[in-house]
């Protein structure tokens, strides 16, 4: 009953104008942005000017910005083929699915790659990562805010994936270096009879917090400080602003709790890394990184 | 006098180091001192007495039970431990010790900081504005708070000024007298002499680095 009005409003705000959006591009689209690949080249000159602050100041950034510039061009175009044939109406089902389970697989070994101290670093990321879409996705699904299908399932995952990655990682790192400087007080906790998680919940839960600050701040400071992504892209494409605020709306708050989601999977999945069955806090400098075994 | 750990051909590996190797020795009531060059592993020893650390090899029992069967977190609540340097939690005085035992009333918390001669209205006051020897004693009090049947201290006075060890020996003399055995390591042998009824030495191999057990003397 609690969620009638909430629905009632997402249909009659969001859906019925997102979805024109989405189903009637051409109703919605009134005075598109529209952008031919001689304007793509010239975005690059913003780069440029990056590239040219970079030689002047000696930043030694320069070649790392054309190379990312490159490869995010590179990509996105990709991307932008492969979308026109999994976004149409037709794709099956099964297409999102495996494109989400590869968006995740992949999230894992970049997570990995960024944080290679953190033990089952890739496992815990998609692990984390994979909560965070199945909860998010099948509230948003659950609760009709949007339609099930390949057109929705794909983005939606990928901005929950993309959104999340940064916050794992950075959750991964603070517990790794908070555990380890405040082992004294774990082990004295530990000492004192308390188990694994009460021992090392305040630490845990001053990760957490460190992890989720930024995503708050930016959900704060969203539509005074800065214009989000998602809101600016439909504006450009020509939906109208009000549609394209109910839509950023929903994908801030879906952002907002797919971070927290995924930080606290993994931050509860690492911790039971750093212990062993026993109840001791694993060194993971003395053990040379192997806890494989963490029973031992 | 009853037997509190008999370790049997105990060894300790963390990761691809060797700390300990065939360490077989009892220990029982009153003052135990564990000493030996640094490297030895006495602390080590000491931590695998409260499983802090598990044995690579060998067998330890308590009271005659192998410290494997025994539940982490009940084992630690009988065989209390001081750690060398103060680790103190946030919070004030009360605060740290109500990590041990949360529903103490103020009345407890004046009577655990009286008990190791602390003034009571220290109570109040941020734990990380105590001195050093204030902190070993909250420390103390905090381990005695879930009444151990046996101390383990890991050099509990080497950071200490003279006035603040001599307070912290005569603490732990009393609660000797009073019955809790406590085992000490310690590097400073005037220290062993005046506090230790039993002396444990470890030395450090010149062949391979690893602490064995040169003797046991009473």
């Amino acid at each position: 009953m609690i969620l009638l009005p909430i629905q009632t409003v997402l249909t009659q705000t969001v859906l019925s104008q997102a979805a024109s959006v989405q189903v009637s591009p051409d109703q919605a689209l009134a005075d598109p942005v529209g952008i031919d690949g001689l304007g793509l080249v010239a975005s690059g000159s913003i780069v440029l000017v990056a590239v040219l602050l970079s030689v002047w100041q000696q930043l030694g950034l320069g070649r790392s910005l054309i190379l990312a510039a490159a490869r995010a061009g590179v990509q996105l175009l990709a991307v932008g083929f492969i979308l026109k044939y999994t976004l149409d109406p037709d794709t099956p089902l099964l297409v999102a699915f495996v494109w989400i389970i590869i968006m995740v697989a992949f999230a894992g070994w970049t997570a990995k790659r960024r944080a290679p101290e953190v033990p089952a670093m890739a496992l815990l990321s998609a692990l984390s990562l994979s909560s965070a879409a199945v909860i998010a996705l099948g509230l948003l699904f659950g609760l009709g805010v949007f339609d099930f299908n390949a057109r929705t399932i794909i983005p939606l995952g990928g901005m929950v994936v993309g959104n999340s990655i940064s916050a794992t990682v950075l959750v991964a790192r603070r517990i790794l270096d908070s555990f380890e400087e405040k082992r004294p007080q774990i082990e004295a906790r530990l000492a004192l009879g308390q188990t694994n998680e009460a021992a090392s919940a305040p630490y845990l839960r001053s990760a957490l917090q460190t992890a989720l600050l930024p995503q708050i701040e930016t959900t704060k400071a969203v539509g005074i400080v800065f214009l989000p992504g998602a809101m600016v892209g439909l504006i450009l494409g020509g939906a109208d602003p009000q549609t394209a605020v109910a839509v950023q709306v929903t994908v801030m708050y879906m952002v907002l709790g797919s971070v927290a989601i995924s930080t606290t999977v993994l931050g509860l999945g690492l911790r039971r890394r750093l212990f062993s069955t026993d109840g001791r806090l694993i060194s993971l400098a003395a053990e040379g990184m192997d806890v494989g075994d963490s029973s031992a | 006098m009853v037997v509190l750990f008999k370790l049997q051909d105990v060894e300790l590996r963390i990761g691809a180091v060797q700390i300990l190797d065939d360490i077989t020795l009892e220990i029982d009531g009153g003052v135990t001192a564990i000493v030996g060059p640094s490297g030895s592993g006495k602390s080590s020893l000491l931590r695998l007495l409260n499983r802090l650390e598990v044995p690579s090899g060998g067998v330890i029992r308590f009271q005659g039970q192998n410290l494997a069967d025994f539940e982490a977190t009940k084992l630690r609540r009988r065989v209390g431990m001081v750690f060398q340097r103060p680790a103190l939690f946030a919070g004030t005085a009360a605060t740290n010790l109500r990590v041990a035992v949360p529903a103490l009333s103020n009345e407890d918390v004046s009577q655990a900081l009286r008990q190791v001669g602390l003034d009571p209205a220290l109570a109040d006051r941020p734990a990380d504005r105590l001195s050093g020897g204030e902190a070993q004693r909250l420390c103390l009090a905090r381990s005695l708070l879930v009444h151990p049947e046996v101390l383990l201290l890991d050099e509990p006075t080497a950071s200490l000024d003279p006035e603040s060890v001599t307070i912290i020996e005569n603490l732990l003399a009393t609660l000797t007298k009073e019955g809790l055995p406590q085992i000490w390591v310690s590097h400073d042998l005037d220290q062993v002499g005046r506090i230790a009824h039993t002396v444990i030495e470890l030395e450090t191999s010149d062949h391979d680095g690893v602490g064995r057990l040169v003797k046991q003397q009473s």
